[in-house]
């Protein structure tokens, strides 16, 4: 009898056999990188204008994008009510402009259900822009020019780092995905 | 090419499925307006939850982070001036020796200055200083400009109280928690200063602009006495602030006033001080409505 290829009992996470995803681990990864994007957002001290992009926001367009359906579509709810606490904008603004997010990703999605990555990122383009400008029109600042103008190098950072940081998600989700020993 | 399993289903439960999570969604949307509406017109409606996470994780990251900061930074001097000691050493022993001869003038000048102070029976004015502190972190990704710093209502920090780092003013204590308290940087767009002119007696009111500059309003409108490169110090009016204290330089003239840059950038800042409200009578009185009868 012919053996089989080693790698043909195995997939992209590890060996099949007698081995099997972590539920904790595949629940915890997608929630726990979110928070953190939205708390890391405050560490650097570089505040004469907002130029840190919305990590958290990133993060949570970045994991809908690249695992569909990982999240409910009311996640935006609990994890733009942590993301509140934390950003500086009015309690309130994240919990309803990520909710409205996943809706419009979800609503983008039945419209055009074979998309590329190009595509992707075109839709997370449009909706950062929507999201950065009405954050700073509902952040109970005064906007004048000046202000709008300033929010544009914080917007390129953004639309620039969205590749990266699904590059980066797509990777964690092997992590999330690998699998263990199953004892019994 | 990614496509999502998205299949018409013939089994209600599904249809079902799909259907209550946009509702449930659209709900969380719902409320998160109202939440938003709320704090927009109550600012501080929800502090409660903000104070707690500040204390539980801004404290502990931002402490870190800024210590990590610092070293960093003194890592990058330290390499930089091992590459140029020698040059450097030549010309700091001639600094020392110019600077020997500046102090023992100083030190006359004190002492005659002290003389003359005795003259005139002037005391010291008394340390104001409530607290110092290392800035902790601020909202980097918002359109308002907060910061966060490690001192809160367990050592003395009130809101409304001035807080300056060792350059300028940098803002005024908002929120307090135990542990940590959130400040509003002058940068921010609804922060507004009474300041003057260091040598001159023209006052104005320095507004955020929110884009790391301040809009400098004349309260006498007239010829405009600003010049680029004019240093502008608090003025004392509202009760807040200590007056003489460096805000900003004017960086551009306008009609009706000027653009001004901050001398004390948080970006730059490290350790800051709180100080104890200037007049806390000024601003109780401040506070009583204008038509309320005097008590006697």
């Amino acid at each position: 009898m012919d053996r089989l290829a080693p790698s043909a009992r195995s997939d992209a996470y590890g060996s099949r056999i007698n081995r099997a995803h972590s539920p904790t681990l595949a629940y915890c990864i997608p929630l726990l990188t979110v928070v953190c994007g939205s708390i890391l957002s405050i560490v650097p001290i570089a505040s004469a204008v907002p130029l840190m992009p919305p990590l958290g926001f990133i993060t949570l367009l970045a994991w809908r994008m690249v695992r569909p359906g990982l999240f409910p579509i009311w996640a935006g709810f609990p994890l733009g009510m942590i993301d509140d606490l934390f950003s500086g904008q009015p309690f309130g603004s994240a919990i309803m402009l990520w909710s409205l997010a996943l809706i419009s990703v979800e609503v983008l999605e039945a419209r055009f259900p074979w998309r590329g990555f190009i595509q992707d990122w075109l839709s997370a383009v449009v909706i950062i822009t929507l999201y950065l400008l009405l954050g700073a029109l509902l952040s109970g600042a005064s906007l004048d020019w000046q202000a709008v103008v300033a929010l544009v190098p914080q917007l390129l950072i953004a639309i620039l780092l969205f590749p990266v940081i699904a590059r980066q998600v797509a990777r964690l989700d092997r992590v999330r995905l690998m699998r263990f020993w199953k004892i019994g | 090419m990614a496509s999502t399993s998205r299949r018409s289903s013939y089994s209600r439960r599904a249809q079902y499925g799909t259907f209550t999570g946009y509702v449930v969604a659209g709900i969380g949307a719902l409320i998160g307006a109202v939440l938003l509406g709320l704090s927009l017109w109550q600012p501080g409606s929800f502090s409660g939850p903000r104070n707690v996470a500040s204390d539980l994780i801004v404290q502990p990251v931002g402490e870190a982070s800024a210590t990590a900061r610092t070293s960093g930074q003194s890592l990058f001097d330290a390499i930089s001036g091992y590459l140029e000691a020698g040059g450097q050493n030549a010309h700091l022993k001639k600094e020392v020796e110019l600077a020997r001869i500046r102090l023992a003038e100083a030190e006359a000048v004190s002492q005659e200055n002290a003389r003359l102070k005795e003259l005139l029976s002037l005391t010291e004015a008394s340390d104001r200083s409530v607290t110092v502190t290392r800035m902790i972190g601020s909202t980097s990704s918002s359109s308002r400009r907060f910061a966060y710093i490690g001192a809160g209502s367990s050592d003395g920090v009130q809101p409304g109280m001035p807080v300056r780092s060792a350059r300028g003013v940098v803002g005024r204590v908002l929120e307090v928690s135990p542990g940590t308290a959130r400040i509003l940087l002058l940068t921010d767009s609804q922060s507004i200063l009474p300041v003057r002119l260091a040598d001159e007696d023209v006052v104005a009111f320095a507004e955020g602009r929110g884009d790391g500059l301040l809009q400098i309003r004349l309260i006498n409108l007239g010829v405009n006495p600003l010049e680029e490169g004019d240093m502008l110090v608090t003025s004392g009016s509202g009760g807040y602030y200590e007056p003489g204290i460096a805000v900003a330089i004017v960086t551009e003239v306008t009609d009706d006033g000027a653009v001004a840059r901050i001398v004390s950038d948080p970006a730059a800042t490290n350790f800051v001080t709180v100080e104890s409200i200037w007049l806390p009578e000024t601003i109780e009185s401040a506070e009583q409505p204008a038509d309320a009868p005097l008590e006697p």
